[in-house]
């Protein structure tokens, strides 16, 4: 019941944000420091998502595992400009062979 | 499609197709790695429908398949979903949407049908690519995200497939195209030594909405080539 009220007002807010760049008169939005910033903000929480999923233990430990072997490989393959599936797809095999063999 | 369509018609709905097929191929991934995260498929589905913003879905399932709280996750997505409305501010100005329409165009309004709409010289090209290219990325994104969910929860334990290192992969993925300068490349440094400093003492989630500081304590100071930075899709 609480995922699902989670999942609402994800849904919720997310078009509230989406919606506001349409209703709201556009010298409100349009501060200087809100265009900087906006920008940075997804770099930021990927960034923070990233290691999350990919070095850190629940507890909030850094650890080198099998995820972090299927990232490597990911970003090999993101340099070398592979699609997005691929990338993913990668990453996946690469953990669950490690998680098998080692 | 007809063949008396103009050249610069064709070449947009080329675009727009393309884009479409590439996105909303990788709904796969928004619903295998949220089943993998604990969600539901009727969950994962209503993300991809009522939610429609990748970056946000990830952030969603990410924060809560680390053990984050249902509000941690609440937060991390709509932070992400931020930019959606500076892509509006830009698409309304743009296509001059109907007022009737704006609801559904708001909807639609996410990094690719923004950035295929931006980047077409002429008003009808940018009205193609922004509707064709988020019509097509939401029934793809949609489609594949129930297959993705489906398939997901007939795999059983995520963790043997390697789906948790797929979710940490798919975040690199999306990462990737926005690291381009030196501001961004400082953020993204910043907070990951904000999230590795935090994480043994808080709450899982909490990391995540801490790293914010790092995109603020880089974008807030003013300095001289700020005015270049807007224009970032």
């Amino acid at each position: 019941m609480t995922m699902w009220l989670a999942v609402l007002a994800a849904c919720a807010l997310a078009y509230a944000l989406k919606l506001a760049g349409y209703l709201v008169p556009q010298h409100v939005l349009d501060i200087p420091w809100v265009h900087r910033v906006t920008p940075l903000l997804p770099v930021a929480l990927l960034s923070a998502l990233i290691v999350t999923q990919a070095v850190l233990t629940n507890e909030g430990h850094l650890v080198l595992d099998a995820r972090a072997a299927g990232v490597g490989v990911a970003v090999l393959l993101l340099i070398l400009r592979a699609p997005f599936l691929v990338v993913v797809a990668a990453a996946a095999v690469t953990a669950a062979l490690v998680r098998a063999f080692l | 499609m007809t063949p008396d369509r103009s050249p610069e018609d064709r070449a947009v709905i080329k675009k727009s197709l393309g884009v479409a097929v590439a996105t909303g191929l990788y709904g796969v991934t928004a619903g295998a790695l949220a089943v993998a995260a604990g969600l539901s498929v009727l969950q994962a589905m209503a993300l991809s429908l009522l939610l429609f913003s990748g970056g946000s879905q990830f952030a969603f399932f990410g924060v809560i398949g680390a053990g984050g709280s249902p509000v941690a996750a609440v937060a991390s997505s709509t932070l992400l979903g931020v930019r959606n409305g500076f892509y509006g501010l830009q698409v309304s100005q743009l296509l001059d949407v109907h007022r009737w329409a704006r609801p559904l165009a708001a909807h639609l309004t996410i990094d690719e049908s923004t950035a295929v709409a931006v980047t077409q010289v002429n008003p009808r090209q940018q009205r193609i690519g922004f509707w064709l290219t988020g019509f097509g990325i939401f029934v793809l994104w949609n489609l594949t995200t129930f297959l993705g969910a489906v398939a997901g929860e007939a795999l059983g334990d995520p963790r043997t497939y390697g789906l948790d290192a797929a979710a940490a992969a798919a975040f690199v993925g999306l990462l990737w195209p926005r690291l381009r300068g030196r501001d961004p490349l400082a953020v993204a440094a910043l907070a990951v030594i904000i999230t590795v400093a935090t994480a043994p003492f808080v709450p899982a989630g909490v990391p995540v909405l801490a790293a914010v500081l790092a995109a603020l304590a880089v974008g807030l100071p003013r300095r001289r080539t700020a005015h270049q930075e807007v224009a970032a899709p």
